[in-house]
């Protein structure tokens, strides 16, 4: 093959990139100026870094205990997905009959629910359970979460052979030791493309946890972020503060994972 | 393990109880509800079709069902054009490719509703004071329109979305057997032919992952709607999704809502299940 390089194409593609970043560019550089430096100019930088609105924000947003809570909804939810759904899908695929296939295309058929279908129902329900809570949140995100990973792992486990199941009980190992010490170290690859689509869906979203948590105090980032949103409409300088506050821990996370989260998205998608 | 096994229910039950009481039974519910006057308190009565027979009349819900087709039809052809090209771009020669691979794919990652509070700003501050700049009256009432807050929703849509979907077709193009580019290049095709008759039928299968994504995430698209123009002005950018959560929490008519929900999961079911099959049946056996 020639070896020439595309300069053409590869300025293009840096122009595009600059395109692509101007929004959290404009974020950034207002967000440390004042009320009136905006009305005066939005595409220059500040004239002074000043890190006023983001005390306020930081206040406003109680930013760690906003962290926090969306830390511990995410992390709980996805280890507990991670965890039924390799036991399920290993179930599902160890036990060939018509239960099982019957089983899997329920969890496949779910996945065309839209959230809107069940949300007022389902709202409901758990209200009347008093389950509207973190603890509610969390068990529906393993409802709505299972199907797409039960549908990876259940692939991934099709081509670990049987006969590895059966060498290991020859050797006295239980039905759960064989899962948890052979086969889920196995899956660890696709444990982590179920990892970051998950992490990726429940620390964003909005809708769910702003019809189950109620309670001050208990709102993930998302739910705060729309309230304290909704407060300052008029003090853009306040609110991009709040938002770039929002976007770091995800822009930290995407710098020391990105590998494996492109990887793990398009395998998601494509699998 | 066999079906009959204990351990096989055990290792299935947290799941399916889970599944069970989020999705199947309130779907269930959903189904008859929408069958009665219901309205969050008390059970109502039953009214068999009256609930869809009225929306069917219902303006405000219809005119929601327009504009997300209109939307979701614009967003799927661009964001799948502007995924395929970005695509084609970092997997070309280049030295800068893993570095503009991450940028295009960085808005993926922030939700939608954050998203849609950022472009606010920008159409609404940035582009007033470009256009005053420039003397360009038409940037000045950016999301305070019907059109404007159309192509606002597009426009953010496409730059999040194309990343995801440029991820997808790199996957399917760094999978294309080298020999067959090769052996075109031997032949003497230049790159439009190359990419015409070699590489776009062997990605035919990308199109079919894409076009489901683009499809199912537009057509339910509630975050940025909600963020980046609330439905307004007048309802008149509002989306299937929103209104449907209107029509159950701001009116409070719950049973009405939820045979619009039953609808929009009737359509939003046809839609994927035609999308696979068409897709499948043209696609490249390799």
């Amino acid at each position: 093959m020639r070896n020439k390089r595309n300069w053409k194409i590869e300025i293009l593609g840096i122009l595009l990139a600059i395109l692509w970043l101007v929004p959290f560019y404009l974020m950034f550089v207002n967000s440390f100026k004042t009320k009136k430096e905006i009305f005066m100019d939005v595409t220059s930088p500040p004239e002074k870094w000043s890190f006023d609105n983001y005390i306020t924000a930081f206040k406003e947003l109680d930013f760690l205990q906003t962290l926090f809570n969306s830390l511990f909804i995410t992390v709980t939810s996805v280890v507990l997905i991670i965890f039924f759904s390799a036991m399920a899908a290993y179930a599902l695929s160890r036990a060939k009959s018509r239960i099982s296939t019957v089983l899997f295309f329920l969890f496949v058929a779910a996945m065309l629910i839209p959230f809107q279908s069940v949300m007022i129902p389902l709202v409901t329900v758990f209200g009347q359970f008093e389950m509207l809570n973190r603890g509610g949140l969390i068990f529906m995100y393993i409802g709505f979460g299972a199907s797409l990973s039960i549908f990876l792992y259940h692939g991934a486990l099709n081509n670990i052979p049987r006969s590895l199941d059966e060498a290991a009980r020859i050797d006295g190992a239980n039905r759960w030791q064989i899962f948890w010490h052979i086969i889920f170290p196995m899956l660890k690859p696709i444990t982590v493309t179920v990892a970051i689509l998950n992490i990726i869906w429940i620390w964003n979203d909005y809708l769910l946890p702003s019809l189950v948590i109620n309670k001050t105090g208990s709102e993930t980032i998302p739910l705060k972020m729309f309230f304290f949103f909704g407060e300052y409409t008029k003090q853009w300088h306040l609110a991009l503060a709040g938002l770039t506050l929002a976007i770091l821990p995800v822009i930290i996370f995407y710098f020391f994972a990105q590998r494996s989260i492109i990887k793990g998205v398009s395998d998601g998608a494509i699998k | 393990m066999r079906t009959k096994d204990f351990a096989y229910w055990l290792f299935l039950a947290p799941v399916l109880i889970a599944l069970t009481l989020v999705v199947i039974v309130p779907m269930l519910l959903g189904v008859y509800y929408s069958f009665t006057s219901w309205n969050g308190i008390t059970t109502g009565e039953f009214v068999g079709f009256q609930n869809y027979i009225n929306l069917l009349q219902d303006e405000r819900f219809l005119d929601s069902l327009w504009f997300t087709t209109k939307f979701a039809i614009v967003s799927v052809i661009l964001i799948n054009f502007i995924g395929l090209s970005l695509a084609l771009i970092v997997t070309s020669r280049i030295k800068t490719s893993s570095l503009l691979r991450t940028t295009f794919f960085m808005p993926n990652l922030i939700g939608g509703l954050i998203l849609g509070f950022i472009w606010q700003f920008i159409f609404i501050k940035v582009f007033a004071s470009v256009g005053e700049m420039i003397g360009m009256d038409s940037l000045q009432v950016w999301l305070s329109t019907t059109e404007t807050g159309f192509w606002g929703l597009v426009i953010l849509m496409s730059w999040q979305m194309a990343g995801y979907i440029m991820v997808i077709y790199i996957a399917y193009l760094q999978g294309l057997p080298k020999e067959l580019i090769e052996a075109s290049e031997i032949d003497g095709a230049n790159s439009f032919q190359r990419f015409r008759y070699i590489v776009f039928p062997l990605v035919a299968p990308a199109f079919t992952v894409s076009m489901f994504l683009t499809l199912s995430n537009t057509f339910k698209l509630y975050d940025q709607n909600l963020s980046l123009t609330g439905g307004g002005p007048y309802n008149s950018t509002e989306m299937v999704a929103m209104e449907i959560f209107n029509t159950a929490f701001v009116q409070n008519t719950f049973a009405y809502a939820q045979a619009k929900a039953i609808i929009f999961f009737v359509i939003v079911a046809i839609v994927a299940l035609f999308q696979v099959y068409w897709n499948k049946r043209r696609e490249v056996e390799l």
